[in-house]
């Protein structure tokens, strides 16, 4: 494979990061345990007569992408893949509710056939003409890194090919309600941005869209280089920090070598100790970022983590909304990307300045 | 009829997410499909559904629905003259 480039790269989240042209400078503090994203005027993007069917996630989606193929200047990408972890949970909730309030009768198309979790892609193919490789993983907390993952190794077949690849979850009205009873959110109120000390179980919740174009030709548009990507099912505290060893030794580094690290913490104390098991180890002399209290959690919020990597590239520094360690790195050359969630779904990205 | 009209006008405003379409933009004569409210094939089995829920009306041939759904006036005739409920 000649590289991966991010060529372009946008971002829907809890923070108003599509209307800023700042690098988060302006946050938006929250309270709920459960935050819906800001919205875009998707007017703008998408016709009336074609959005009047869309769910927020397939809104989010093709607003996203139209945003990121602006910013890498190409109309038309060779191949559509998504991530997402839940899919289309809205419109999957209300197809639920009508079987039930109809008594398993009259059930209308709309919602059936939207509620399947490659909706999203199939919108963004269909609002563009895109006719090409079209698909959607969805694999927990590592959907967008498998998506990754495939349009690296779509690449390694065809480098001549732009590939649009995106993250996209939304929250629903009642199934996401339901991992506060099953202790995955956090019980009542919380304030977001001290969320990662609080030293109680469960985390925050929200939604998002990030998607990026990627080729396999450095171009002035290139924003990084994803120079690796992996993922490991499940992992102990020990197998995690040596899967991390391995991938960095794997790139010919040591890591002292990277400049920051993204970590994936979101409050839940008794998860944390994965990303706390590194920050006072291997990183304890790296600058450390984290971005769960900004976004919330969700399966694709890894994604956001890309986004700050570009971003970092691009200003050349870090919010201080993001740090959580005191070390400042001289440059930022080599950004490492590690999530997990609840012990499972890990991944680790390094990131490289074009 | 003109009751049953209104009706219409309002439940496919509703159902089909026209968001942006007043109750006062639908002609009564006008073509729902095409040049007309812009409906599409989508929007025709949302309508097939209705009318078996809110008046009874089943359709045995889809194919019979552009017909019947040309337009306000000829829906509400139709309803009419086959409703159970």
């Amino acid at each position: 494979m000649k590289g991966c480039y991010i060529n372009g790269i946008s971002n829907i989240s809890a923070q108003p990061t599509t209307v800023s042209t700042t690098f988060l400078e302006e946050i938006v503090g929250h309270k709920e345990v459960i935050i819906r994203a800001f919205d875009p005027d998707y007017k703008t993007f998408i016709k009336p007569a074609a959005m009047r069917r869309m769910s927020k996630s397939v809104k989010m989606g093709v607003v996203a992408s139209k945003m990121a193929l602006e910013a890498a200047d190409i109309v038309m990408p060779d191949a559509i893949i998504t991530g997402t972890g839940m899919g289309c949970r809205q419109d999957s909730e209300r197809f639920l509710e009508n079987v039930l309030h109809n008594d398993e009768q009259f059930l209308t198309p709309t919602l059936f056939i939207q509620s399947t979790h490659n909706t999203v892609g199939g919108q963004i193919a269909l609002g563009l003409g895109c006719k090409g490789y079209n698909v959607t993983y969805v694999q927990g907390a590592v959907s967008f890194e498998t998506s990754v993952i495939d349009a690296q190794l779509l690449l390694t077949e065809s480098p001549e090919q732009h590939i649009l690849v995106g993250a996209i979850d939304e929250i629903a009205k009642n199934s996401t309600k339901l991992d506060i009873l099953n202790g995955q959110l956090k019980q009542g109120e919380c304030d977001w941005l001290t969320i990662l000390s609080s030293g109680t179980s469960g985390t925050i919740c929200s939604e998002g869209a990030t998607f990026m174009v990627l080729g396999a030709e450095q171009s002035n548009k290139s924003l990084a280089q994803i120079k690796a990507v992996t993922t490991i099912n499940d992992a102990t505290l020990d197998e995690s920090k040596t899967a991390i060893e391995t991938f960095i030794a794997a790139q010919g580094i040591v890591p002292d070598d990277i400049d920051a690290v993204i970590f994936g913490n979101n409050g839940d104390q008794d998860f944390d100790d994965y990303f706390h098991n590194l920050q006072t180890s291997i990183f304890k002399n790296t600058e450390q970022l984290c971005y769960k209290h900004l976004i919330g959690e969700y399966h694709t919020a890894s994604a956001f983590a890309f986004w700050i990597g570009c971003e970092v590239f691009k200003h050349n520094t870090i919010p201080e909304v993001l740090k959580v360690n005191e070390v400042k790195a001289k440059q930022y050359n080599k950004i490492l990307l590690y999530n997990q969630y609840r012990s499972r779904n890990h991944s680790i990205v390094l990131l490289e300045r074009c | 009829m003109a009751e049953l009209q209104l009706e219409l006008k309002e439940k496919i405003i509703e159902q089909l997410s026209l968001e942006d379409v007043e109750v006062s933009e639908i002609g009564d004569n006008d073509p729902l499909f095409g040049d007309g409210l812009g409906l599409d094939s989508i929007d025709a089995l949302e309508l097939i559904v209705m009318l078996e829920k809110d008046y009874g009306i089943k359709l045995k041939d889809p194919k019979e629905g552009k017909l019947i759904f040309e337009s306000i006036g000829v829906m509400a005739a139709y309803i009419e003259k086959n409703r159970t409920k």
